[in-house]
C-alpha cells in the first residue's frame, strides 16, 4: 500500500509542486503542536492555579520589559500567550476536523439517498439543501448558536448543519452518473440488493471529489468557529479557542498591547493558509475534466 | 437440438410500456417466444425496437416509468412477472444472467476483478472463501485467461477491451445460471475480437447446457449463433422461426430488408440496400401494421388491420398480410 502511494502520480506530482508541499509542511508542522504541543510548554493556561496575576500583559520576550519564560508575553490574567496559541490550536483543529467528519458522514448519506432513489425523497432534500443554501453559513450557524448557547458540542452540531450541503450536492451528482454506469447494472442483475449496490458500488466511485471538498472545509469551519467565538457565541471562556483569544486581545488592542491577538491570529492564518494550499493541489491533482 | 414438452421460458404477449410526459412508450407491446433449455435464440431488430427491453423484463429491472402492463414469463413454471422482488433478487445472477453492451463501463474501476467475481458467488453459493476463489480461477482459465490467478488482483483498467468482455462473460457463467441473456455482448469489441467472444460464449454456454438469448442487430452474428430468431419492429414481434429459413427465405419484408441491408462482397460497386423510411415515432404508432409506411408491399387492408402473427412457410412465422413466398424478393 505505502509502495503504491510513493510511486504513484500523486506522489510524483506532489514533489513538483512547491505550494503543496509547503501547505504539508505546515500541516505537518500543525500536527505536530496540536499532538505534542502541551509538553513544549510549561503552563496550562486553562488551570488557574498556575496563573499569577503579577505576570499579566508581558510583552513578547524580545521586547523590553519581557520575561524569557513567556516567549509570545501574557494576556491580562497572567497567562503564556505561546500556551494559549498551543491549546486554542488543538481546540480550533479539532473543532474544524471533527465538524467536517460529521457534515461529511450526514452529506454523504443524504446525497447517496437523493441520488439513487430520486423522486419525492429527493426533492425534499435538495430543496432543504437550496434553502439552506440561500442564507449565508454565518447567519444559519450564529442562530443556531443562539439557540443552543455555547459549548464545543453545540458548535459541532451547528457546522454540520451548515456543511452537510456540499457534501449532498456534489454526492448526488455523482451518484446520478454513477447510477447510469453498466456495471450497476450489472450489479442488479447479479442480484444484489439496492443498499449492497449504493454501499459497495456507488460509494467507492463517488469518494475522489468529497476528499477535496473536505480538505477546503477543515480550513473554512476553523475560520467559522474562530468568528463565533470571536463574536461571544462559540466556545466557552474556560476552553478558548483561537477566536476567542483574538477577541479576548481584541479589547486591548489599540491600548498597544497587540501581541495577545495577533500571534493567535497568524496561527489561524497560517493553519488556513496550508489547508488551503493541500486542497488546491489536490483538487487540481483529483479532477478528472483536469487530467 | 432438444425439443422438451415443456420450454424453460415461455413468454406470453409481454407488454412494457414506458409511461412519460410526452405520450406512452409501448416499446414491447405483445411479445411471445418460446426458449427450449440449451436452445439459443437471436432477438434481432433496428435500435428503439425494444430489443433491450424484453431483457429487462425478464428480470423484472424495468424502472418507472417503465411497467410491465401485461402477460406472463413463465421460467421453468414460475411466472417471473408475479413474482415478489425478493425471489428475483434470488433468481437474478443464479438463473438468468445478463452481459452487457459495453465492457468498458460493465465492471466497476474501483474493484478488482476478483473481488467482482468473488461477490456473485458470495451471493449465490454456500462455497468457503477458498472455495470461491478457486472457482472464479477455473472461470477465468476456461474464458481464455492466463495466469488467472494473478489476474484476480488486477483492476479493469489492467485489462484490454476484450479481456474485460471475457470477464463479463466469467461472472455471468461463474453462478451457472440457466439462462443467459447477452445485450449486443460484440458490438463495443473490434472485429477480430467479436469472432473470438461469440465463440467462446457458444462453447461455455454449450458445455453448461445453458440457453442463450442474444440480443443484436447483427444478423452475421445471428446466422453464426443461434439456433432460432426472433425479429422485433416497433415492440411486436414480425417474425420467428430457425435460423436457416429465416435468414434464407424471410416472410416478412421487415426481415428481407434487414438482410438485404448486409454489405454483399460480390456486389461491392452496387448500392447497398436499405430500407427506406425511418422507425415511426412509437408513441404515437398508427392504426394497421406498423411498417406499412416503409413497406415496398403494403395495401389498403395494411392500414387498417394489424396483422397478426401466424404460420407460414417451413416452420416460420410472420406477422404479415402480404407474406413473401420462399425466393421471392420484395
Amino acid at each position: 500500500m505505502m509502495t503504491g502511494f510513493r510511486t504513484s502520480q500523486l506522489a510524483h506530482n506532489w514533489k513538483r509542486n512547491l505550494s503543496a508541499i509547503l501547505g504539508s509542511a505546515i500541516i505537518a508542522l500543525c500536527g505536530f503542536m496540536v499532538v505534542f504541543g502541551p509538553m513544549l510548554v510549561q503552563q496550562n493556561p486553562y488551570d488557574v492555579t498556575q496563573l499569577n496575576l503579577l505576570d499579566s500583559y508581558l510583552p513578547p520576550a524580545w521586547l523590553e520589559g519581557g520575561n524569557p519564560k513567556f516567549l509570545l508575553g501574557t494576556d491580562g490574567q497572567g497567562r503564556d500567550v505561546l500556551a494559549a496559541v498551543i491549546y486554542g490550536t488543538r481546540i480550533s483543529a479539532f473543532i474544524g476536523l471533527a465538524a467536517t467528519l460529521m457534515s461529511c458522514l450526514l452529506g454523504t448519506v443524504l446525497g447517496l439517498i437523493a441520488g439513487y432513489f430520486g423522486g419525492w425523497i429527493d426533492s425534499l432534500i435538495m430543496r432543504i439543501a437550496d434553502i439552506q443554501l440561500s442564507f449565508p453559513s454565518m447567519l444559519i450557524a450564529l442562530f443556531l448558536m443562539s439557540a443552543f448557547g455555547t459549548g464545543i458540542d453545540k458548535i459541532l452540531i451547528s457546522l454540520t448543519a451548515v456543511g452537510w450541503v456540499v457534501y449532498a450536492r456534489t454526492v448526488r451528482g455523482s451518484t446520478l452518473g454513477e447510477k447510469q454506469k453498466e456495471y450497476i447494472q450489472a450489479a442488479q442483475v447479479a442480484g444484489l440488493r439496492t443498499s449492497g449496490i449504493i454501499w459497495r458500488h456507488i460509494l467507492p466511485n463517488v469518494m475522489t471529489p468529497l476528499i477535496v471538498v473536505a480538505t477546503v472545509q477543515v480550513g473554512t469551519f476553523i475560520l467559522i468557529e474562530a468568528s463565533l467565538s470571536f463574536l461571544g457565541v462559540g466556545v466557552p471562556v474556560t476552553k478558548p479557542s483561537l477566536g476567542l483569544l483574538i477577541k479576548n486581545g481584541f479589547d486591548v488592542l489599540f491600548s498597544g498591547l497587540w501581541w495577545t491577538s495577533v500571534f493567535p491570529g497568524l496561527m489561524i492564518m497560517a493553519m488556513v493558509f496550508g489547508i488551503n494550499l493541500l486542497g488546491d493541489f489536490l483538487r487540481d491533482e483529483l479532477n478528472p475534466r483536469l487530467k | 437440438m432438444t425439443v422438451e414438452t415443456q420450454p424453460l421460458l415461455r413468454v406470453r404477449d409481454l407488454r412494457t410500456w414506458f409511461h412519460t410526459f410526452s405520450g406512452t412508450v409501448k416499446a414491447v407491446n405483445g411479445v411471445s417466444f418460446d426458449l427450449a433449455a440449451g436452445e439459443v435464440m437471436g432477438l434481432v431488430g433496428e435500435s428503439g425496437g425494444g430489443k433491450s427491453v424484453v431483457g429487462y423484463s425478464l428480470l423484472g429491472l424495468i424502472d418507472p416509468p417503465g411497467r410491465i402492463e401485461g402477460g406472463s414469463i413463465h421460467f421453468d413454471g414460475e411466472d417471473l412477472v408475479q413474482a415478489s422482488e425478493r425471489r428475483l433478487e434470488q433468481i437474478r445472477g443464479r438463473e438468468i444472467a445478463m452481459i452487457f453492451q459495453d465492457p468498458m463501463t460493465s465492471l466497476n474501476p474501483v474493484h478488482t476483478i476478483g473481488r467482482q467475481m468473488d461477490e456473485m458467488l458470495r451471493l449465490h453459493t454456500d462455497l468457503g472463501k477458498a472455495d470461491r476463489r478457486q472457482r472464479c480461477i477455473e472461470m477465468l482459465e476456461s474464458v481464455g485467461i492466463s495466469q488467472a490467478a494473478d489476474r484476480l488482483s488486477s483492476y479493469p483498467h489492467q485489462f484490454s477491451g476484450g479481456m474485460r468482455q471475457r470477464v463479463v462473460i466469467a461472472i455471468a457463467m461463474l453462478a451457472r445460471p440457466r439462462l443467459i441473456i447477452a445485450d449486443e455482448p460484440t458490438t463495443a469489441l473490434d472485429v477480430t475480437i467479436q469472432a473470438q467472444i461469440l465463440r467462446l460464449m457458444r462453447r461455455e454456454i454449450g458445455q453448461q447446457g445453458a440457453s442463450l438469448i442474444l440480443v443484436t442487430h447483427d444478423l452475421a452474428v445471428v446466422a453464426e449463433m443461434v439456433d432460432k430468431v426472433t425479429v422485433l419492429y416497433c415492440g411486436r414481434v414480425v417474425e420467428t422461426g430457425p435460423v436457416r429459413q429465416v435468414l434464407e427465405t424471410p416472410s416478412h419484408p421487415y426481415t428481407r430488408g434487414l438482410i438485404d441491408s448486409i454489405p454483399n462482397p460480390d456486389h461491392r460497386l452496387a448500392r447497398l440496400r436499405q430500407i427506406p423510411g425511418t422507425v415511426p415515432d412509437i408513441r404515437n404508432l398508427p392504426k394497421g401494421c406498423a411498417f406499412r409506411d416503409r413497406c415496398p408491399r403494403a395495401g389498403a387492408i395494411c392500414a387498417d388491420e394489424e396483422p397478426p402473427l401466424v404460420p407460414q412457410h417451413d416452420d416460420i412465422s410472420a406477422a404479415c398480410h402480404f407474406p413473401l413466398a420462399p425466393g421471392e424478393l420484395a
